[in-house]
Parts: C-alpha cells; structure tokens; sequence
C-alpha cells in the first residue's frame, strides 16, 4: 500500500518536471564533436539559435567522435551539429560514391534528417609546405611535387593508412619520398616551422595556416574528397521552427571560406579565446573585443562548480546504485558457488570492454547526456564490489560459519548479524575501490555529453592545451584523494568496533 | 544419551570413519581420544548434523540426525571447540547472547541468563562489555562455554575445548569443568588429545586410531588391560618419563 502511494507521489513529481520543462517552450539541442572548429561552429549555430528568439539552446559539445554525435542525432537526443559532406558519404552513408550535395540530400532525407547549405569552407586533407621551401622549388600544386624525392615527409597517423589518405595519394599523384615519418598533427607545424621535414599533413582550415609562413599546395587533379562544412539536423526542427532554420541559413551559409575558419580556429588554439567569444565575435554581438587567453581561462574557473556538482552526482549515484546491486549479487555469488563464477566472470567481461566503447554502447539504449553515463559507470564499478562481497563471505573462518548454523543463526540472520558484519572490512575494501575508479572513469563521460570534469579534459585535448586539461584532471584527482579519505573514515563507521581492536594483553 | 552405530564417512580417497559405535549414556561423560587425523572431530560433527555419514545410524536422546531433524538436534546440542569461535564483532554479552536471541528471547530474560551463566563459570561480569580479542584464551573459553550453556541444552560436545590454553590454565579449567558437568547433569562427548584429559574427565573412554575403534572402557580397562600393543603406546607415550616422576 505504502508503496502504491510512492509510485503515485513520484510520477506526479515527473510530470511536475515535465511539465515545467515544456512550459519553457521548444528547446533546441546543439551538439558538437570534440575538435576546436566543431565546437567553434556548434557555438555559432548555438548563438544563431538563440538570437532567433523561438527556442532555447541546450549545448551538448565535445560529443566523441561521429559516431556518437550521429547515433545521437538520429535517435533525437540532438537536433543539430556541424559535419562534413566527406564525412557524411563515408563514415556515415558508407558510400563514397555519394558525392553530390544532391545525393546526400536525397539519402539524408530518408533518415528524417535535412543537410543544410555548404557553409563556405572545406575541411579536407591537404599537404603544406614551408613558404621558404615553396619558393625555393617552385612549388604550387602537389603535381609539382613529382620527382623530389629528396625530401623528408611527416604525415599524420590516420592520413598514413587511410585510402583517402597516403596510399592513394601516392599512386594518384605518382610521389616518391625519401623519408616518410608517423607525427601528431599538433607536433607537425612545429617540425616544418623548424625545416627538421619539409612536407606536412594539415587540414585546410588549420589556424596555423592563417599565422604561419606554410604554403598549402593545390590539389590540382582532384584527389581529395570533398569536406564541406554542413549542418545535419533533424527535420523537425527545420518544420517545427522555420524561422531559426530560415537565421541559421542567412547568417552562417556560405559566410565562412577557408580564410575565415582557419582564422576562427587560430583565434582559439593560438590565442587561446573562449569558442563562445569567438563565435560572438564573428557573429558582431561582441563588439570583437579581443580578451586574450585570460578570457578562456576564466570562463573555465567560472564553470570549475558546476562541473564539480556533476561529477559528485555521476559518481554518487552511479556508486549507490553500483553498491545496491553489487552486495546482492556478491551474496548470490557466495550461496550459489556455481552461479556465482559465471557471474564473476560476467562482471568481469564487463571490466574489459573499453570505457569509451562501453559508453557508445550506452547510446542506442539511453541517448546521450548523464544517464548513459550512469548506467555505464555503474556497470563498471559492479565488478570490485561484486568480488570482494564475495570474497569476503567465501573466506570466512568456516568454524564461525559452522558455529552460525548451530547455534541456530538461519538465513538473513546469519546473513545480518554473523556473515555480513564479519566481511565488512573486504566489501568496504572493494566499495571504496570501485569509487576511486568512478571518479576517474568519470571523466569519460564527456565523451557522450554526461558532464563533469571530463568535460574540460575533452575540451583541452580539442585545444591541445595543458592548462584546460589540467582544469578538469587535478579536480579530479582531488576528488579522488577526498573520497579516499571519507571512506577510511567510513570504515570506523561500518566496521564493527571489535574487528578494529587488536588483540592485546589481557589484565 | 547419544548412540553412534557402525558410522562410516569418508573423504574421497580418506576413510575418516570405519564402522564406529560409540554410546554415551544420558549424565555421563565421555572422552574421544586420539591423535590427529584419528576422526574424532569428524564424529563430533556427525552427531551435529553438520555434515552426514556415508553409513550407519547417529542418534541423540532417541531421535535420528538427518536434514529434517537438524534443527532440532542443534537445539539439543551445545557445541564449544577449541580456539572458541567467539564473533570478533560482538561483546562478550552478545556473542552468549546470540543463541538466545537467535530464538526470539525478550531482552530481560537473556540478561538474567547471561548474569546467571557468568556466576556458574565464574566469569567476572565487567568483562562481558568487552571484546573476544581483548580477552584471554581462558576467559575466552569460559565465553565459549557460557555460549553453549545458554539454553540449557542436554548435551554438550567439546572440541579439544582446552588444547589452545597454557597448562595453569588448563589445569585450573579441568577442574571446573568436572564439576560443572556433574552439577549440571549434562550428558557430555569430548574430543582430546590429551591422555591426562581422558583420565581426568572420562568416565569412559574411546580411543581411535586412523577412523576405527581401538578400545573402549575406563582408564583403568585401558591401561591394564589394552586390547592392542598400540594402546600402550599411546598411553605411555605421554606419561613423564620415570626420571622426572622423582620429583613430585
């Protein structure tokens, strides 16, 4: 009865909650990949949006990679994101053959999904020389590379293997290097700039090709796809909210060639702007004042609270509900020996899967944003507390156990007053190892827009920026540090006072 | 009165009992006696249904141990072994308590139990708020014993209940049990190693030997009249040796 009425005062408290969301009229949901131009154009869109006046603007950025950003759109957890007609063809239609805007339309339209107007620039594969070297041989276009096979190349690891990268190029072009060697984009400016190689891998919108002396070489016989920069959106936000839809086409479509991006860009990874001044900026709400990289800084320290409170909610309830199943199930485990190892091996199995391939598994079942995250990190730390609930209770001195049975403990009492209390030690052990784990793996959570100080971690990995990194990576640790000291004073607690005394002389 | 008739159990390729028959008649003691490996902790378990035997028939006050009567036979029992198997996590009082408890007693009835337990085994009262680990291995046996005690059961089975305590105390515990189980009427099977036990508790005495029955009687039939050269043996083997006997 008590519990009928539960059920009933909860679901009038959703409802309650939904129907305060709804009052707040149509939200549009923006999401971003977790590259510095994706999260700049998600900023703009976002901006666009709620300039337009019609809906609100819920940011789901540094989503991890196409895949989920995609999966994300189409199953209506996001409304709209920048992406790439290249990409669409190949990572996501898996039809290279689908080259026209046209066609990719046509195709999108089935998935329910509209593809905006080409916004002006195109982020493809490209190489770069130095100018110094440009001039020096006289190179404009990648056929005059043909026949230099005295110089030393740095491609990127994706470009070396991808047949849209390298090997095709190569046949392609018919090109010849002496020395081609695996570097990290970010590193690869940096060796040109100090003529250690003399041919880079670069995107078309680099910022660094709008500071550097870096001469990008034409691809004159039409090798590399095309990767224009389109919105993908869901068609019911272009019905539903025709205005917005009308602002975001007037305002960005065709407004950013390559120049323009590669100078947003280099406004952020070298200037060390916010991705939300810059888009203002471009947008003229600003007034363009340039703050310099204080401004980003300082908008990091202005979310440092609210990151903190989301990543206390994912590693809380994600341990209570981690706690709540584990025991049980070490419980099971412990009665029913045989049960038991195809459930450690269960949980087990789950502790192997990646965290991050865990979490884009979470997508197709919950979306994206914090339940996903929850559930995943859930299932992460079941496995120390499974094992150690078990452990703890199959190692019991079987005298006290035996002593249990005949003194007439059965069933939950021997559970309650005998068996449990005596393994508390080892399944507090295995608690506070599991939270320890979840405050880090936490982190990851970012990845599909579940918040947190991951979200920093995401954003400074995009930058390559150790300062923004380190915003969200020493909290973390320091988190950790705390809940480390809050479960040893948990112990005291929870562990029974005569499991604490060590034996010591008699009076 | 509890009967053992022709019990044989054996792990895997280890006969740990071989056609044993043991009666203790109701108010009486008996010793088990042996070495290690001998079967007498696997006998005790039988009769207390924590285990069951391959073949034979084990009976206490009448009534057949089996998986239905377990609960009951348990009921009958109380069980001391030798490090005393007190929970490291309760007091004194509720470690003595728990058998009690574990029956729904109201609270004021267990108290007056324990109060009066710790007047029979002379246990000092101040200590029942303390824990096992702060107790010494004497004190600790007298909880063990206390524990058995409290719902007056009719049987008790000790488990080399003094093995793990120094000689003074064991000396002075022997004495204190003799007594008591005669005041108390306890019908009584104890485990030992020890012949000096056996002679001090047993009215009679089983000696067994790698899961069979090499003897049974009184100490007296025992060591005057061994069934087997092996009894001597083990008799004798902890007997002092004659030079030091001069000096007592």
């Amino acid at each position: 009865m008590r519990r009928v009425r539960l059920v009933v005062v909860l679901a009038a408290g959703l409802l309650l909650v939904a129907a305060a969301a709804a009052a707040q009229g149509p939200v549009v949901r923006v999401g971003s990949k977790s590259f510095t131009e994706s999260y700049i154009l998600a900023e703009l869109i976002a901006q666009v949006v709620e300039q337009a006046g019609e809906a609100r603007v819920e940011r789901k950025f540094g989503l991890g990679g196409t895949g989920i950003v995609y999966t994300a759109l189409a199953g209506g957890e996001l409304d709209v994101y920048p992406e790439y007609t290249g990409t669409i063809a190949r990572a996501i239609l898996k039809d290279a053959g689908v080259t026209t805007l046209a066609a990719i339309r046509a195709r999108m339209a089935e998935r329910g999904l509209a593809v905006g107007e080409p916004l002006g620039f195109d982020n493809a594969y490209a190489l770069a020389v130095s100018r110094r070297t440009a001039a020096r041989l006289g190179l404009r276009a990648l056929s005059d590379l043909r026949g230099h096979r005295e110089l030393t190349a740095a491609f990127d690891p994706g470009f070396l293997d991808r047949d849209d990268g390298w090997p095709g190029l190569r046949r392609h072009y018919g090109l010849d290097f002496r020395d081609v060697r695996i570097m990290e984009h970010a590193l690869a400016y940096r060796a040109l700039a100090s003529g250690r190689v003399d041919v880079i891998t670069a995107f078309t919108t680099d910022g660094q090709l709008a500071r550097e002396a870096v001469t990008v070489l034409a691809d004159d016989r039409q090798f590399f796809p095309d990767y224009a920069a389109v919105l993908l959106a869901r068609r019911a936000l272009v019905e539903r909210l025709p205005r917005t839809w009308a602002a975001l086409e007037r305002r960005l479509a065709g407004r950013l060639d390559n120049a323009t991006m590669a100078h947003l860009n280099a406004e952020v990874d070298l200037d060390g702007r916010s991705f939300a001044a810059v888009a203002a900026s471009f947008l003229g709400a600003a007034g363009g004042a340039r703050a310099g990289g204080g401004e980003r800084r300082a908008a990091l320290l202005h979310e440092l609270p609210a990151l903190t409170l989301q990543h206390l909610v994912l590693v809380g309830v994600s341990l209570a509900v981690a706690v709540a199943l584990g025991v049980p199930l070490g419980i099971l485990a412990a009665r029913r020996r045989r049960l038991g190892q195809v459930e450690l091996m269960g949980v087990g199995v789950l502790q192997t899967i990646p965290a991050l391939a865990l979490l884009s598994f979470m997508i197709p079942l919950f979306g994206i944003g914090p339940v996903p995250a929850l559930v995943a990190l859930c299932l992460y730390a079941l496995l120390p507390i499974v094992r150690n609930t078990y452990a703890g209770l199959v190692s019991l001195d079987p005298q006290l156990v035996d002593m249990a049975a005949v003194i007439g403990l059965d069933g939950w009492k021997r559970l309650g007053w005998v068996e449990l209390p005596l393994a508390s030690v080892t399944i507090l052990a295995g608690i506070k190892t599991a939270a320890v784990l979840t405050v880090g793996t936490a982190t990851l959570a970012a990845f599909i827009g579940g918040g947190g100080y991951g979200t920093l971690i995401v954003t400074g990995l995009a930058l390559n920026d150790a300062t923004t990194i380190l915003a969200g990576a020493v909290p973390a640790a320091l988190m950790a540090l705390v809940v480390h000291a809050l479960f040893e004073a948990l112990d005291r607690l929870a562990v029974p006072r005569g499991l604490r005394i060590r034996a010591r002389p008699p009076r | 009165m509890i009967v053992l008739r022709d019990v044989a159990k054996r792990f895997g390729d280890h006969q740990a009992l071989d056609g044993v028959s043991v009666t203790v008649p109701s108010h009486t003691t008996h010793v088990l006696l042996g070495g290690s490996g001998s079967g007498k902790s696997t006998l005790l378990r039988l009769v207390l249904g924590l285990m069951d035997a391959d073949a034979g028939e084990v009976t206490v006050d009448g009534v057949p141990v089996t998986a239905a009567t377990r609960g009951e036979i348990q009921r009958r029992i109380g069980y001391v072994v030798q490090e005393g198997a007190l929970y490291p996590h309760l007091s004194t009082r509720d470690n003595v308590a728990l058998p009690a408890r574990a029956r729904g007693w109201p609270a004021a009835a267990i108290d007056a139990r324990v109060g009066e337990l710790a007047r029979i085994v002379d246990f000092r009262r101040p200590l029942l708020d303390r824990y096992p680990a702060e107790l010494s291995g004497g004190q600790r046996q007298r909880v063990s014993l206390m524990r058995a005690l409290v719902l007056d059961p009719p049987v008790l089975l000790l488990d080399e209940p003094l093995g793990a305590l120094d000689p003074i105390t064991r000396t002075e515990l022997q004495g204190e049990l003799v007594r008591m189980f005669r005041e108390l009427h306890k019908t009584v099977l104890l485990v030992t190693h020890d012949v000096r036990e056996a002679f001090v508790f047993g009215a009679t005495i089983t000696l067994l030997e790698a899961g069979r029955v090499v003897q049974q009687g009184t100490f007296g039939d025992l060591a005057r009249r061994p069934a087997t050269p092996l009894v001597t043996e083990f008799l004798k083997a902890q007997a002092p040796p004659p030079a030091m006997a001069e000096y007592f």
